[in-house]
């Protein structure tokens, strides 16, 4: 399976009269972007722009999603939501670099975010150096907290999906080329070079935990096979899902870094031969059933070595060990991704589970620090969520529209596919 | 840096105090000017820089059987002196004494906002009590370790008061436990995939999380008859009255809470719902029962089958919450359950 990646480098968002790429710049037709999203549950549905160094504030932040375009091969993005079920990864797709859609709105769980464009905030979320087109959703009158979530998840993907569109005739700055053979061929290529698979946990917890497969809730799947470029093109979305700061944004999965790591060295250090997807479910029977599958999928490769990335913390840890101690019992050699849960003064034990195996562990940083956020002019949103987020407490937002909270609260802060620098260490 | 020295107290027990040995353990804390003992060799240390101005002395025996009028008093002897840095044994192996060595520093710690520095072998009680307090120097066992242990600890000292860098690697304390955010100059993936490599060819690395250890409880034996327990609702899922009178977080709690369930014999969508924030609400928030099952207990109890519902349940949310706060709520809860005579306790997760 080919996928090429053609970017087309955005360096700023304006509003014009016409959707399109124009020299670098995403011009967006913002009445015309509106009525391209309606939808019955939604009442009402904005757009605002936020970009690299202003004074504004996002929050409750929902999703970050990447404006791509399918320009050759099979399917579209988002399959399963915005294209039909076709299996996407191959042919020719065009990438909007620089620019995400960014929901908001009114609240739906306590699981939403902070992302500030400027300021300390700004250093704790990629995010802050995209040029934001921000949607903001109010939900009808009487709409259920899952269908609230469902409509606003639909609603991103339409935006990116309109937003990409925009590239389908731009010629892009750069064209990069993923070459994913078949399972024969992977196997007797680098003979003298160990083998390495990635084992790529995805939320799968309920209403705010969740994550899509083409379309599937993964609570629904058994662990399963899926080529790099799969995901490069929008086969795994995200529900909004758990903290804001180790939520994996559709945004991360669509730039899934240990996938774009693993294939900047394959060939040179070692054979990467795929990638696992498996889910994080909530009962003991579904944890046990999905990491045996997972050991006996990545056992079946014949790998050496395997990366396991979690998302989410606590529960999930379960999930985290499980899936280290079966792959280590076979004798493949694994690292793990997290993030921890230290207490705000760094004191605490940082994980739910641990297992002697786990020998080999990144961390993504302590969600549990707590920062200031300075007021800043423009809120994008709603400012006194921050009293009742994940990571916020009752006098998280101040009188002058600071907020004092724990860095869980930032979108992305802590992403535990390793996509940012935050890290922490035992002093 | 200021020319002017800075100032060290030193704390010392009645041995190294020059007191005398175990007969004289119950002195009580005295106050000398200048230094005493191992202070000399801490002085000659630290030349013409710092100044150890004043020496604290306390029997160990007298210190642990008295904490709090021992630490009162020898807190004020210390902060008498506006000491830039404290200084507290080294303790060695010896137990009591490195316990009242982190005791102190801890008060120091908290009250003066000055660095402590110590000096304990690692096997110390005192070390894995105060560890967080102090910039503990990892000791020999053995008091003959005096010679290495008093270099390492002034370095320390004088690091400090220029308020240098320090690290566990480079100064020789004990790792104070702590977990601190930085920013690497790599991405996590980035990362993960150097040590993947590492980790395949045999090479050294360096885990950025070393596993704890972890705690396992075992099982109390099961009640003898069940039909005359008083049995008590206890959950980290986050049920509390509707509205979440007293603020309990939804993500990283600070607090639990203690809420009267007299004459209720039902959580209904009107009185009850979940502040957690880690799990999907919905079905909770339609019935808290699913959670916390008052309803069932309560028919239980109507019928006999169970001796009685304990009025009060207690309730915190787990998600993202600190395993050492959980175990500090635990603690309080527990002591609560065992007053009012509850036999046996549900916990509920979710």
């Amino acid at each position: 399976m080919r996928l090429s990646l053609g970017n087309i480098n955005i360096k700023d968002v304006q509003f014009g009269n016409q959707t399109e790429v124009k020299n670098g710049v995403l011009y967006v037709n913002k009445a015309e972007m509106i009525a391209h999203l309606a939808d019955e549950r939604l009442a009402s549905i904005d757009i605002d722009l936020a970009r690299p160094g202003e004074a504004t504030r996002i929050m409750p932040v929902k999703d970050v999603i990447e404006p791509r375009v399918k320009v050759e091969g099979k399917g579209g993005i988002f399959p399963g939501f915005v294209a039909k079920v076709d299996m996407v990864g191959e042919g020719l797709t065009y990438v909007l670099k620089g620019a995400a859609v960014i929901t908001t709105g009114k609240i739906v769980g306590f699981q939403e975010g902070i992302i500030d464009m400027s300021g300390p905030g700004a250093e704790y979320t990629p995010f802050s150096a995209l040029n934001n087109v921000v949607v903001i959703a109010h939900p009808a009158l009487g709409l259920l907290q899952h269908e609230h979530e469902a409509a606003l998840r639909i609603m991103g993907f339409k935006a990116a999906t309109y937003l990409g569109e925009a590239g389908r005739s731009v010629t892009p700055d750069e064209v990069i080329t993923y070459d994913c053979p078949s399972l024969p061929v992977a196997l007797t290529q680098y003979p003298e070079l160990p083998k390495v698979a990635y084992v790529y946990m995805l939320q799968s917890q309920g209403l705010l935990h969740d994550t899509y497969l083409y379309g599937i809730d993964v609570k629904r799947i058994l662990p399963t096979f899926i080529y790099p470029t799969e995901v490069m093109d929008g086969a795994i979305v995200s529900g909004n899902c758990v903290s804001a700061c180790d939520k994996n944004t559709t945004y991360h999965h669509q730039n899934s870094p240990v996938i774009a790591q693993l294939l900047a060295r394959h060939g040179q250090d070692y054979n990467f031969i795929g990638v696992v997807v498996t889910n994080e479910n909530v009962t003991l029977a579904d944890k046990e059933r999905s990491s045996n599958f997972t050991a006996k999928l990545i056992g079946w490769l014949g790998v050496d070595a395997a990366i396991i990335s979690e998302e989410g913390f606590g529960n999930p840890d379960a999930d985290l060990m499980m899936n280290c101690v079966k792959l280590e019992r076979q004798g493949i050699k694994t690292v793990l991704v997290t993030d921890e849960y230290a207490g705000q003064d760094g004191a605490s034990q940082s994980l739910a589970d641990a297992d002697p195996l786990a020998d080999a562990v990144i961390t993504a940083g302590n969600a549990n620090e707590v920062i200031t956020l300075p007021a800043m002019t423009k809120v994008i949103g709603y400012s006194e969520v921050a009293d009742v987020i994940a990571g916020g407490w009752h006098g998280s937002l101040h009188k002058d529209g600071s907020i004092t909270a724990e860095i869980q609260v930032i979108t992305g802060a802590t992403n535990e596919l390793g996509f940012s620098k935050l890290t922490s260490k035992a002093i | 840096m200021s020319t002017e020295k800075f100032k060290v107290v030193h704390y010392l027990n009645q041995f190294y105090g020059g007191i005398g040995g175990e007969d004289k353990a119950d002195y009580q804390p005295e106050e000398r000017l200048g230094h005493v003992g191992p202070g000399q060799a801490l002085q000659a240390a630290l030349g013409e820089r710092g100044e150890v101005v004043a020496t604290v002395i306390c029997g160990d025996s007298y210190f642990n059987e008295n904490v709090e009028t021992a630490l009162s008093a020898i807190l004020a002897m210390i902060a008498k002196h506006n000491p830039d840095i404290v200084v507290t044994g080294p303790a060695f192996n010896a137990g009591r004494y490195g316990v009242a060595c982190g005791a102190v520093a801890k008060a120091v710690a908290e009250n003066l906002k000055v660095p402590v520095v110590s000096g304990m072998y690692l096997e110390n009680p005192g070390v894995e009590m105060y560890r967080k307090y102090a910039y503990i120097v990892e000791t020999s066992n053995s008091a003959a370790d005096m010679r290495k242990a008093m270099p390492k600890m002034a370095k320390l000292v004088i690091d400090l008061a220029a308020g240098l860098e320090v690290s566990p690697a480079t100064h020789g304390y004990l790792l104070q436990g702590l977990r601190k955010n930085y920013f690497h100059s790599e991405s996590g993936a980035k990362r993960a995939v150097s040590m993947l490599v590492s980790k395949m060819s045999g090479q050294p690395f360096t885990t950025e999380y070393p596993m704890p250890h972890f705690d396992r409880v075992a099982p109390n034996m099961p009640i003898a008859d069940v039909r005359q327990a008083k049995i008590a609702l206890v959950t980290s899922g986050g049920i509390v009255p509707k509205g979440n009178p007293d603020h309990i977080e939804s993500s990283s709690a600070s607090k639990y809470g203690k809420y009267d369930i007299a004459g209720i014999t039902d959580l209904t969508v009107e009185t009850f719902a979940t502040a957690h924030g880690g799990y999907d609400p919905v079905y909770a928030n339609q019935d808290a029962d699913r959670v916390l099952p008052v309803d069932v207990l309560s028919e239980m109890a109507a019928q006999g089958e169970i001796g009685s519902l304990h009025r009060y349940f207690y309730t915190t949310v787990g998600n993202g919450t600190a395993v050492a706060k959980a175990v500090t709520f635990a603690k309080k809860i527990a002591q609560e359950l065992l007053d009012d005579g509850v036999n046996a306790v549900i916990l509920t997760s979710t």
